[in-house]
């Protein structure tokens, strides 16, 4: 109990993972909370990382966390940008309207 | 040993808590904020595994940035959230069944799975880098063995912010402007005209 080990840290990750996609199934209209979910998802991806990392004292884990933690930022950067785009069009966020570009 | 524990089960317990808030807050920007509190928590819980560059990197680069970029959108749209919150718990029952699903999933690898046995030979080496902090350690990881990994990703970021501009860059109708090659290329002969003026007759 007292006795922090890797599964604690792999169990908080699948919590906040599973979080992630509850998050994305619950707010299917509002396209910045799913955005949000995506980065939670992420962010539990890096711990499990963070955490093998540490168990196996190896320095790789750390670095393909930065890696993620950069696709992550460039990800963000990248569906807000297409988000103002949609809301300039469109006049609403809702994922709903999305598929009018369809064919 | 225990105080060590306490503080993981406080960040983790913070950790999760504001996780569901985020997912289920009434306001976005609400959820942002607890987003915030969710980078914070974690990266409270690297610092406590020993990986300080790390966490530092998550509180600059996603408080910092990816949160507030999030805050500036969700301010920056003039949305109705109460409407694109009808229906919110329609989705209840297959989220929480798919969700269900997942989380079975990944306990039952979590509980069931071991290290390999040569897990410890594949390491990096390290050992002899052992006296270096935490930064230093990645920095030296980083810029030998991986520096095309790093280019790489600095590409990537390079080409978000290019996309990122080139998406939200618009040209709009009835705006002036600032002509900077208009201006520069405009030559006083265009302009200005001397004229002799006879006296007493005018132009």
């Amino acid at each position: 109990m007292f006795e922090i080990g890797l599964t604690h840290y792999l169990t908080l990750a699948a919590i906040v993972f599973t979080i992630g996609i509850f998050g994305i199934f619950l707010n299917r209209k509002n396209v910045i909370v799913i955005l949000m979910s995506v980065e939670l998802m992420l962010l539990a991806v890096n711990i499990n990382l963070v955490a093998f990392s540490w168990a196996l004292k190896d320095l790789v884990g750390q670095i393909f966390a930065m890696f993620v933690l950069t696709v992550a930022a460039a990800e963000a950067a990248i569906g807000l940008a297409i988000l103002v785009v949609y809301f300039r069009n469109r006049g609403s966020i809702e994922v709903e309207d999305v598929n009018v570009m369809k064919g | 040993m225990i105080i060590q524990a306490l503080a993981f089960y406080l960040f983790a317990a913070l950790l999760i808590a504001a996780a569901v808030m985020v997912v289920s807050a009434r306001n976005p920007v609400h959820s942002v904020l607890f987003l915030i509190l969710a980078f914070f928590n974690a990266a409270g819980l690297f610092v406590l595994i020993g990986a300080e560059f790390i966490a530092m990197i998550l509180v600059i680069v996603y408080v910092g940035a990816v949160a507030v970029l999030f805050l500036f959108v969700v301010m920056m749209l003039d949305i109705n959230f109460v409407e694109l919150r009808a229906g919110f718990l329609q989705y209840l029952p297959i989220g929480g069944l798919i969700g269900l699903i997942l989380m079975v999933e990944l306990v039952l690898v979590v509980a069931t799975w071991a290290i390999g046995p040569d897990a410890a030979t594949l390491a990096a080496p390290q050992a002899k880098l052992g006296a270096l902090s935490n930064t230093e350690q990645i920095g030296t990881l980083l810029y030998t063995r991986y520096i095309y990994l790093f280019q790489a990703a600095g590409m990537v970021l390079l080409i978000a912010m290019i996309g990122a501009i080139v998406l939200t860059l618009r040209s709009r109708e009835g705006v002036r402007r600032q002509k900077i090659a208009r201006q520069i290329g405009r030559k006083v002969e265009d302009t200005v005209e001397l004229k002799k003026v006879p006296t007493r007759s005018g132009v």
